[in-house]
């Protein structure tokens, strides 16, 4: 697994990939933290990060999705999957092998906006008057989110040896985890039903992260979700042998 | 035993690829598995490889069962698939490192300079795979597939899309290894055959229409003795069918005639019958059973069954 993980984190590097990912995220969130009129910080007259955080769910359903297509419909498109499942690696290794590689780049998009933490910081009045609680929960619960992605991503890749495919399958089945599911809960009609729905979408588990609690089951939820996309992954790697 | 293949169907969908095949490659062997394209061979390989299961049947690989002991026969194996999948971004000691560690190979470097130097990669070892030729990429495949020293070599077509002169080196480098291993390889060029391997497996259509050493497949086939023959003079074809034992007569250039015989002294017979007319005999020659030939009547009537 580590084998695979090393060799995926080294042709990001290699490909820039890495690179694009970390700065795209760092400049579209800086865009509408400190930029566009009326979503910066110095508008809302507060000194959070919560501009960053309400944005960063969609840029990352784009940035994640792109890392990740690749992951298998470029072994499959070159034929390297051959040379890769004729080793001795089981199924279950190549693919989480090159799913935590994904999520360590989810990771370290995420450590260079550290700096406009720091800059809230400064600005907060007096400085250092910032949610610290809510805002380290807000970056815990964008990590988990990133990882849900990944796993999302890492499947749509494992279905199709088409990278463009990939890509839109890998963010449609995003958005729809991140705001259909969570729209149903505000259909009038549905009532109870509505809410329980809810429950189900990415955003429920994320903004309850974001309020600073950490809260066990919404961390299972996260844990779960990936898991279940990881086998369905592997469900999919498999049915070559079917 | 390093391949025991025991009644082998794959079947795509409604498609036959392989049907019902059986045969053994003992420790050592260099088998040529012959075939015309969609034969089956491809099939055939990647079953040996795990990478697809068979619909039916067993296959073993040095005693593991390629379904049970995945982990296991894939230990044991290399293979190079057919056209040569490369991740054509990665350094040449990049990837055969990435190889050589999916393999559980202990010691990397050394390893992978080992390797280097055996399949000569040394002048293009800091190049990227990409910017490699297509000779060289193959030694690239070779070297891949032997980095875990595998005791079995599976390569489909090694040498297919090569130049003449990197065929004669890839083939080289095949014989230098197949004195340490066993090596199946795949091909649809019969000279390969006749210039690497032990033993042939004719595969057609799915099924194996042939499976014996070269030597035996070439003298057996059917019986038949080809003599070859020239004289210095016109002869009538129904004078020619008159020798003992002949079967058939073709004139193939200017009084030189292919005779095809049913006994192993048909030669002697056609000097006895030239002697006996005072025929001037300018050439007189029995001709192998090339393989080529042997190829075509195998595959060619199965088709028409």
């Amino acid at each position: 697994m580590w084998v695979i993980y090393k060799k995926e984190i080294r042709s990001f590097l290699s490909s820039l990939i890495a690179y694009v990912v970390m700065v795209v995220f760092l400049l579209a969130t800086g865009l509408f933290m400190w930029i566009i009129k009326g979503t910066t910080v110095f508008d809302l007259g507060v000194a959070s990060m919560q501009v960053m955080f309400d944005i960063a769910p969609y840029i990352f359903i784009f940035l994640v999705s792109a890392v990740t297509m690749r992951s298998f419909s470029e072994e499959r498109r070159l034929g390297t999957i051959e040379t890769l499942t004729t080793r001795p690696v089981s199924d279950m290794g190549i693919i989480m092998g090159k799913y935590l590689a994904c999520v360590t780049l989810v990771l370290f998009a995420l450590l260079p906006t550290l700096v406009y933490y720091y800059s809230v910081h400064q600005l907060g009045d007096p400085v250092g008057n910032v949610d610290t609680g809510s805002m380290w929960g807000s970056y815990f619960g964008l990590l988990w989110l990133g990882a849900a992605y990944a796993s999302i991503g890492i499947f749509a890749s494992a279905v199709t040896d088409n990278q463009i495919v990939a890509l839109i399958l890998s963010m449609a089945v995003c958005l729809f985890f991140y705001m259909l599911i969570g729209m149903v809960g505000d259909i009038k009609a549905l009532d109870s039903i509505g809410k329980s729905v809810e429950w189900f979408g990415l955003d429920y588990h994320y903004d309850s992260l974001s309020r600073g609690v950490l809260d066990t089951r919404d961390v299972l939820y996260f844990a779960s979700f990936s898991a279940l996309f990881i086998w369905f992954t592997k469900l999919v790697f498999e049915s070559r042998k079917w | 035993m390093s391949i025991e293949v025991q009644q082998i169907t794959k079947k795509y969908g409604e498609q036959l690829a392989v049907n019902d095949i059986s045969f053994t490659i003992s420790k050592g062997e260099i088998v040529g598995f012959l075939g015309p394209n969609g034969a089956g061979k491809s099939t055939t390989m990647k079953i040996l490889t795990c990478f697809i299961p068979p619909s039916s049947g067993t296959a073993r690989v040095c005693g593991f069962d390629t379904g049970d002991n995945s982990l296991q026969v894939r230990q044991k194996v290399g293979y190079l698939p057919e056209h040569n999948p490369l991740y054509l971004d990665m350094y040449v000691k990049e990837y055969l490192a990435f190889a050589a560690e999916l393999g559980g190979v202990n010691k990397v470097r050394k390893r992978v300079a080992e390797i280097v130097d055996l399949t000569n990669l040394g002048r293009e070892q800091h190049k990227k795979l990409k910017q490699l030729s297509k000779g060289y990429r193959q030694r690239v495949g070779l070297a891949q597939a032997m980095i875990h020293d595998p005791e079995v070599l599976i390569l489909d077509e090694p040498t297919s899309g090569l130049d003449p002169n990197q065929v004669v080196e890839i083939r080289d480098l095949i014989k230098t290894l197949g004195k340490e291993k066993t090596i199946m390889l795949s091909t649809h060029i019969m000279q390969e055959v006749e210039a690497i391997c032990d033993r042939v497996i004719i595969i057609d259509k799915g099924n194996i229409v042939a499976d014996d050493k070269l030597a035996n497949l070439r003298n057996n086939r059917q019986g038949s003795v080809i003599v070859r023959v020239q004289f210095g003079t016109r002869v009538t074809p129904e004078d020619l069918l008159t020798i003992q034992g002949c079967m058939s007569a073709k004139e193939t250039g200017e009084n030189t005639w292919k005779l095809e015989g049913n006994f192993d002294g048909f030669r002697a017979a056609v000097s006895q019958f030239a002697l006996g007319r005072n025929l001037e005999v300018l050439e007189l020659v029995t001709e192998k059973n090339s393989l080529e030939e042997i190829f075509r009547t195998l595959t060619g009537h199965v088709g028409h069954l």
